[in-house]
């Protein structure tokens, strides 16, 4: 069951997007707002750095995963 | 009426011709400036686990970076659109525990970190996306050089994309241990050196400058991510990532003192990882003021860690032009069989580390962001388009405490 664990974040999104129905261009007036997408923002740069080099792990953030010390 | 008319017809050209100004703007064939980030952080932490002292000893440390980043934009005549764009990074940091890669606290205690990067990308018509990049970091013990490629599909309706991107990462870390556990003289082909100083001396006596060996870490890694607009208010993305690393993964100034307490050694790590994180990321807006940002991670890796990662971040728009965003995010992560506190490691162990950042912990991070941008520009600069300011306080069940301030600076 453990090794099964990897699965939520897939069963989670594959519930939710199974449900959507097509969206046209002229109603993504929301979708289309800076604090809508999706990813990281220029301003969380910074501390995705110091939280991949305090802890353990890192990735599926669309942050970087390699390359760079943090040696300290 | 006639009158009316005619200016019901000249108010619909006018209409008309503003839509073809805007047409031509976006379909501007020449390589113009997108956008320009100035993005600096300001970061400090305490704790009293350094790694360098063998998990024990001060991990003060001060952080100060720079990122300058332009992107440029084109359309050519098919309509596809080409972006680029250039990316120069700076940190300087001051940590206390550096000091200690000598023994008596008298090595130097800052550091700097340069890192430039270019990325090239295509979005054709068909919703083709295809990307190339490069990218060097180097600080006084580590290099890195870094290549990368993105391919994607937006479907034709854009609602949903699927891009994968690989990176490729060749680093070299320059082999920096203890004072007092430094190789004493070592002979090669007539040329002895100390690896302590680093000084080449050739057998006539001959001094040839601070030759500190290297050894390479190589990093190989592709992401998948699949977003999908769900409802006209709410989006989501699917992030999958295998992360493979080989070479030297452990770090040469990082002691580890054993339970004889009579010996301590350069801490060591198997020369491979394998890492699998899989995220979700979630936004909906709430309303027509409230937007929620959620994202959760799975981790697991090749050295026996487990982590969940969930954050969620509530910008709220208290008019058109500026919101406050709370955030808050929880990290929680198994040890690794390679981990043990100082003193705790028998001898016997094949893999040994007192790095708190593989030890069992959670953590907690909490902050807020202001979002500003003013119809006429910041400060009535038209062109500085955006500011957003980010605080946050992070605090690990370790004992580490830290506070993070970063200023985005957007021009438009």
């Amino acid at each position: 069951m453990k090794k099964l664990k990897w699965l939520s974040p897939l069963a989670l999104f594959l519930l939710l997007v199974t449900g959507c129905a097509p969206v046209k261009e002229y109603q993504k007036n929301k979708i289309n707002d800076s604090e809508m997408v999706l990813g990281a923002r220029k301003v969380e740069k910074p501390e995705s750095n110091f939280q991949s080099y305090r802890e353990g792990a890192s990735g599926a953030n669309g942050g970087k995963v390699g390359g760079g010390c943090g040696c300290n | 009426m006639k009158k009316i008319c005619l200016s019901v017809i000249g108010l619909f050209c006018l209409f008309l011709s503003s839509f073809a100004q805007q047409d031509a703007t976006y379909h501007n064939q020449t390589l113009q400036v997108d956008e320009i980030n100035l993005v600096s952080g300001y970061y400090n932490q305490t704790g009293d686990h350094s790694a360098v002292t063998g998990g024990t000893g001060s991990e003060k440390l001060n952080d100060v970076s720079n990122v300058f980043d332009l992107q440029l934009v084109k359309w050519n005549d098919r309509d596809n659109k080409y972006n680029l764009g250039f990316e120069l990074g700076v940190d300087h940091h001051t940590s206390a525990s550096q000091a200690y890669v000598s023994a008596t606290g008298a090595s130097r205690n800052w550091g700097l970190r340069v890192y430039p990067s270019v990325n090239w990308s295509v979005e054709k018509s068909n919703g083709l996306v295809l990307g190339f990049g490069a990218s060097y970091s180097h600080e006084y013990n580590y290099t890195s050089n870094s290549l990368n490629f993105q391919i994607g599909k937006i479907s034709k309706n854009k609602n949903t994309e699927i891009n994968f991107t690989g990176n490729a990462f060749f680093d070299r870390v320059k082999l920096l241990e203890p004072s007092e556990l430094r190789p004493k003289t070592v002979v090669t082909r007539g040329i002895t050196y100390t690896t302590a100083s680093g000084n080449v001396i050739t057998s006539d006596g001959e001094s040839r400058g601070p030759q500190i060996p290297s050894s390479p870490r190589n990093t190989f890694a592709g992401s998948l991510t699949l977003s999908q607009v769900v409802t006209k208010n709410f989006q989501g993305a699917l992030i999958v990532d295998g992360v493979a690393q080989k070479g030297f993964l452990s770090l040469p100034f990082h002691r580890v003192y054993f339970n004889d307490f009579d010996s301590a050694k350069i801490e060591k790590l198997p020369d491979t990882r394998y890492k699998f994180p899989i995220g979700v990321r979630l936004n909906y807006f709430l309303g027509d003021h409230i937007i929620l940002r959620a994202y959760y991670r799975y981790y697991q890796d090749s050295w026996g860690i487990t982590a969940h990662t969930a954050s969620l971040e509530i910008p709220v728009k208290l008019s058109p032009f500026f919101s406050v965003s709370p955030f808050y995010r929880y990290y929680q992560q198994t040890a690794s069989p390679y981990f043990a506190p100082y003193g705790q490691h028998s001898v016997q162990d094949a893999y040994y580390t007192s790095n708190y950042e593989y030890s069992a912990f959670s953590s907690r991070y909490l902050g807020v962001n202001f979002k500003i941008t003013p119809k006429r520009g910041v400060f009535h600069i038209p062109a500085f388009n955006t500011l957003e300011i980010r605080y946050g306080r992070y605090t690990q069940t370790t004992g580490l405490q830290a506070n993070n301030i970063a200023l985005d600076f957007k021009f438009k």
